[in-house]
């Protein structure tokens, strides 16, 4: 057991567990925030997707050990953003979303590349979502959302 | 109980390492999977843990004397986003994983965990890049060919870690990477290709060809490339089936999971024939 310190949704928290347990589950279980989902738990479905200092991570490859000092915002925290309702609208009026299981990871990873380049192409933002599977939408209709977000939401990244 | 221990400077870790049985863990993406258990509980890892987040030593790139110098905890998104890095080197990291890995996995990590199919690695042999390892006791520089001898083997000695990796800058006239995968993010290669040229005067100065995941490690042969040194391009295409032959005993895949020896072996002397084909 250790404790481990680090800013979750900027607020100061302190864990007091084991080094080697996996981010998501400390976020899902001891927090009981259940915005992001376990999918594959390797890395490959981005349906765990975090943003640790204000870019993506996937937390089920994120060991509890490595969070110390950092700041992690989960989709919760994101939700209450004007960012989040441009891209939440984007999302909506472009019909990327069906059984909603991805779209908050979707969502994160739309953040982290916007706040990063507030007005990509559209192989960036394949390159963005390339860690995120869908398995409804045939992710035209999330690519789609996104320029529309960078568009509709012009000055807010 | 295996320990975790996250050390705050360099010469801890090593005198952790040097004390007793420790796994070095860079950004963790690969021995996260290796060693996960049933969803929600603790990773299982059979080695004591050393954690090298807090190490600032190892983190950043600096570019001195016709040489790019790579911390062993610099994630692999800042390497390829950086203006100093050769340019086959980001391009190979742009087709590894994902974003979402890219900013918690190392190049350290990549080499350590010594994959036939790690994509950085065809690459990095290709560059002649050096591995620097450290222990108490001092460090060594080892070039990266001889640092990796099979299937998560390497001659690293358990009291040893990788510091850094240096790469000799060098811009080649023509340069490619080719990965073949199950699909372009989150894949694992079924074969790599890495080739590039020099060519002066109208000939050929440096011919520098490695090949991933179709052998026990990333396929490089000198002699054959050296036997091509002072020819022309022209030389060179005109003798592809002789340069095939060359690489035939070479490239020695097996069948696995994600592919067979049949389909790599055909695909590897494909992207070889296609780069000559291409120059």
């Amino acid at each position: 057991m250790a404790i481990v310190k680090f800013t979750l949704n900027h607020q100061p928290v302190t864990v007091q567990s084991d080094l080697n347990r996996r981010l998501l589950d400390v976020i899902r279980n001891d927090f009981n925030l259940k915005g992001l989902k376990e999918g594959c738990g390797e890395g490959e479905c981005g349906a765990c997707a975090v943003l640790i200092n204000h870019e993506i991570v996937n937390s089920c490859l994120f060991v509890l050990a490595n969070v110390e000092g950092k700041e992690v915002i989960t989709i919760e925290e994101f939700a209450k953003t004007k960012r989040f309702t441009v891209i939440k609208e984007a999302f909506a009026k472009m019909g990327a979303v069906q059984c909603g299981f991805c779209t908050p990871g979707m969502v994160i990873a739309t953040e982290s590349l916007l706040h990063k380049n507030p007005h990509p192409t559209e192989m960036e933002i394949k390159v963005a979502l390339s860690g995120n599977l869908c398995r409804c939408t045939g992710y035209n209709m999330i690519v789609e959302a996104i320029q529309e977000a960078a568009k509709a939401g012009e000055g807010l990244w | 109980m295996v320990k975790h221990i996250i050390p705050d400077t360099l010469s801890e870790a090593l005198k952790y390492l040097y004390q007793g049985d420790f796994q070095v863990f860079a950004g963790g993406t690969d021995l996260m999977v290796q060693n996960r258990s049933w969803s929600e509980t603790s990773i299982e890892f059979t080695k004591n843990m050393l954690y090298c987040f807090n190490l600032q030593e190892l983190k950043g790139i600096t570019a001195i004397d016709g040489r790019i110098e790579i911390g062993a905890m610099t994630p692999l998104e800042t390497i390829m986003n950086h203006p100093d890095v050769p340019s086959l080197l980001s391009e190979a990291i742009g087709e590894m994983a994902s974003p979402a890995i890219r900013h918690i996995a190392t190049l350290a990590g990549n080499i350590g965990n010594a994959s036939p199919a790690g994509d950085s690695l065809p690459v990095l042999i290709l560059y002649d890049a050096w591995v620097e390892l450290r222990n108490m006791a001092g460090f060594r520089m080892i070039l990266l060919k001889d640092l990796i001898i099979g299937p998560r083997k390497t001659v690293m000695h358990p009291e040893e870690m990788i510091v850094k990796i240096v790469i000799p800058k060098h811009r080649f006239d023509f340069e490619r990477f080719v990965k073949v995968g199950g699909r372009k993010a989150d894949a694992i290669s079924k074969v790599s290709f890495a080739g590039a040229v020099d060519i002066e005067d109208g000939k050929i100065a440096d011919l520098r060809l490695t090949f991933g995941a179709v052998g026990k490690t990333v396929v490089r042969n000198e002699t054959v490339e050296g036997a091509w040194i002072g020819m022309t391009i022209s030389e060179l295409k005109n003798g592809i089936w002789r340069l095939i032959d060359m690489y035939d005993p070479l490239i020695l895949p097996i069948d696995d999971q994600r592919s067979n020896k049949h389909y790599r072996k055909t695909v590897a002397i494909n992207l070889l024939r296609d780069f000559v084909d291409q120059l």
